[in-house]
């Protein structure tokens, strides 16, 4: 963009956001307009109010084969993990003498599945998977889990109803000084 | 005046820290007659060999002394198994003053360093907001920016002082994920304001752009306040090990939330719950309940020397010298013990003392060869003062192991080796 276009944009922007705006911070008004639309290869973010999750579905059948081919060599083969960092499945927050967190035993929201393996994973070639492959591959690490059943198919609306055991265990602190 | 004469003042061989100000140089004097030239009273100084020929020219980018070639970041062995994961640690045992070199800094990264060209880099600020921007890199270097001098330090910094053993460790390998620096860049706040905050809106969000596209929460209040787009560090453009081209700096609190490489802040309703924001960086309490975005970094100091697997080599005089900070405010007063904590002396603190930023301090110690147990304990702005070790761990358990900032026991024994220990 060249420059004088830019600054025209700058001002036609602070324009629009003149309300209650002193003049001072309206010329520095240098970001360029863009909509939700042209972000939607971009944002990632998937929340627990359901909100950011693409189409797509699948089932923990389905899962299966791509857990076995794409994450096994780092999570094991029944998610049991290669170091503590790695174990999906599992574990028991409550244990006296060696309380171990996973996403079953752990995790609050199952949203945090979806966004987490859709943005980071698998580690070797994060945001290879199709969002369908998403869906199977994270149904499967919930069915390890025993959280949900083998058939359930998930998709946007399924995931919200997903019930994380420890979703009661987590007291917002971000408040505090 | 003698040796003895030289005022102590706390048990153990502390030493009145106006001592080495020039106010007690009387019994300055007298150390150093003793202790360092009196043995080598025969010695001819020669003009060396480097007084005799011309040295290296000037250069494009500066080095460092070979001389000091060991000062290195300690970092652990790549991985495949979590390719780019990992954390380097600062060598805070050979490091003075209070701003660590950039090359020094510490690091954590989750996925790898990224190698970002600034002139495609992009960050967006979108959701709840009047008008969702993109900035490039360069529309962002036309904004007013203010520097501020802040440490950083991962949340998980000193976890192994949780566990039931002391760890045979060092200064750097134990507490080595903290560093200070200045960082230049933009209050967020600016760019949020030129985006138009929603009313309904009450968290950001923040992405980085590297392979993990790491992201994390941050209440709203907190990012209109002190939070900054850094954009250098010590001068210089953020490295890529921190962040280049911007990284999200939140004074004060745990290293992760300064999100590196941002590209991404979405304002919403609810924070997101991010994997780091639930899975890992939550405090599980005794009870089982986990403390969720526990953002500030506590109270806490550390001796960088002498310090662990350091051999003393001979008696007589050291500085003890070490680094203190707050998440809660600036450095209001240290104090050092040579026994364990039994009895305390309030060391100099040489270094300014600003909010949030790494304080330096120093008190001279006299070692007349027996056991010791050096500590120091610092007190902030807020008259928060640092917790020891055990009521840290009676009152926080050991289930998580972030957040540590208990009182450091450094014990010297008779030969002079100095080890981590649980006093
Ligand atoms: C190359 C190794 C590797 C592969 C392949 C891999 N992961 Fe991971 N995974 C990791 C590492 C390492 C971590 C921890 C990352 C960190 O702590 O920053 C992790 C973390 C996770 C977590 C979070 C665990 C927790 O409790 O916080 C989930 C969930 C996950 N991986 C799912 C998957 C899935 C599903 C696949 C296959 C599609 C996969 N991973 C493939 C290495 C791998």
């Amino acid at each position: 963009m060249s420059m004088l276009r830019k600054l025209l944009t700058a001002s036609a922007a602070s324009v629009s956001l003149a309300i209650g705006l002193s003049a001072g911070v309206q010329a520095q008004s240098l970001g360029t307009p863009v909509n939700e639309n042209q972000l939607q290869n971009f944002d990632l973010i998937a929340q627990p109010d359901g909100s950011g999750y693409p189409e797509g579905s699948g089932t923990a059948r389905q899962g299966k084969a791509i857990f076995e081919r794409r994450c096994v060599a780092c999570h094991g083969m029944n998610g049991e993990g290669t170091s503590a960092n790695t174990r999906l499945v599992g574990g028991d927050i409550q244990s006296e003498e060696r309380p171990i967190r996973t996403v079953g035993s752990y995790w609050p929201h199952a949203s945090t599945l979806f966004d987490y393996v859709q943005r980071a994973m698998p580690a070797d070639a994060p945001k290879s998977l199709t969002s369908d492959e998403v869906y199977q591959v994270i149904a499967y690490v919930l069915n390890l889990n025993g959280i949900i059943e083998d058939s359930l198919v998930l998709n946007k609306e399924s995931l919200m109803q997903v019930e994380m055991p420890n979703k009661d265990g987590f007291i917002d602190s971000s408040q505090a000084l | 005046m003698s040796k003895q004469e030289l005022e102590k003042v706390a048990a153990n061989g502390l030493i009145n820290r106006r001592h080495l100000l020039g106010l007690g140089l009387a019994g300055m004097g007298t150390i150093a007659s003793t202790s360092l030239l009196g043995a080598d009273a025969g010695l001819n100084l020669e003009i060396p060999g480097w007084s005799k020929q011309p040295g290296a020219s000037a250069s494009g980018y500066g080095s460092r002394s070979r001389f000091t070639d060991d000062m290195q970041r300690m970092a652990g062995n790549p991985n495949p198994l979590y390719p780019g994961g990992g954390a380097s640690r600062s060598p805070l045992h050979q490091l003075q003053g209070s701003i660590t070199p950039n090359s020094l800094h510490f690091e954590r990264h989750h996925a790898g360093i990224p190698d970002i060209d600034p002139a495609q880099h992009k960050l967006v600020i979108h959701g709840l907001v009047r008008q969702p921007l993109v900035f490039s890199y360069e529309d962002l270097l036309r904004y007013p920016m203010v520097s501020k001098i802040y440490f950083l330090e991962c949340s998980g910094n000193s976890g192994s002082l949780f566990g039931p053993n002391p760890a045979d460790g060092s200064a750097q390998s134990l507490h080595g994920l903290v560093s200070g620096a200045e960082w230049t860049g933009i209050p967020l706040s600016t760019l949020l304001d030129e985006a138009g905050v929603d009313p309904e809106a009450r968290w950001i969000n923040a992405v980085g752009a590297d392979a993990a596209s790491m992201g994390r929460s941050i209440p709203l209040n907190r990012a209109m306040d002190d939070v900054m787009l850094a954009l250098f560090q010590n001068g210089e453009p953020v490295r890529p090990g921190q962040g280049y081209p911007m990284r999200l700096f939140v004074p004060g609190c745990e290293g992760n939330i300064s999100v590196k490489w941002l590209t991404q802040i979405k304002l919403t309703r609810e924070p997101t719950h991010f994997r780091d924001e639930t899975s890992k960086y939550t405090d599980t309490r005794l009870d089982r309940k986990s403390l969720q975005f526990t953002f500030p970094m506590g109270t806490k100091s550390v001796i960088t020397s002498p310090s662990g697997q350091m051999k003393l080599e001979r008696q007589g005089i050291y500085q003890v010298s070490g680094i203190a900070w707050s998440g809660r405010g600036s450095i209001r007063r240290i104090e050092v013990s040579a026994d364990g904590g039994r009895t305390w002396a309030d060391a100099m603190i040489q270094s300014h003392q600003s909010e949030k930023a790494l304080a330096r301090f120093s008190i001279p110690w006299e070692w007349s060869g027996g056991n010791a147990v050096l500590q120091s304990r610092a007190t902030d702005s807020q008259g928060n003062v640092q917790p020891t070790r055990s009521s840290l761990v009676t009152e926080k358990g050991n289930i998580s192991t972030y957040h540590f900032h208990g009182i450091q026991s450094w014990a010297v024994n008779t030969a002079g080796d100095v080890a981590n220990v649980y006093a």
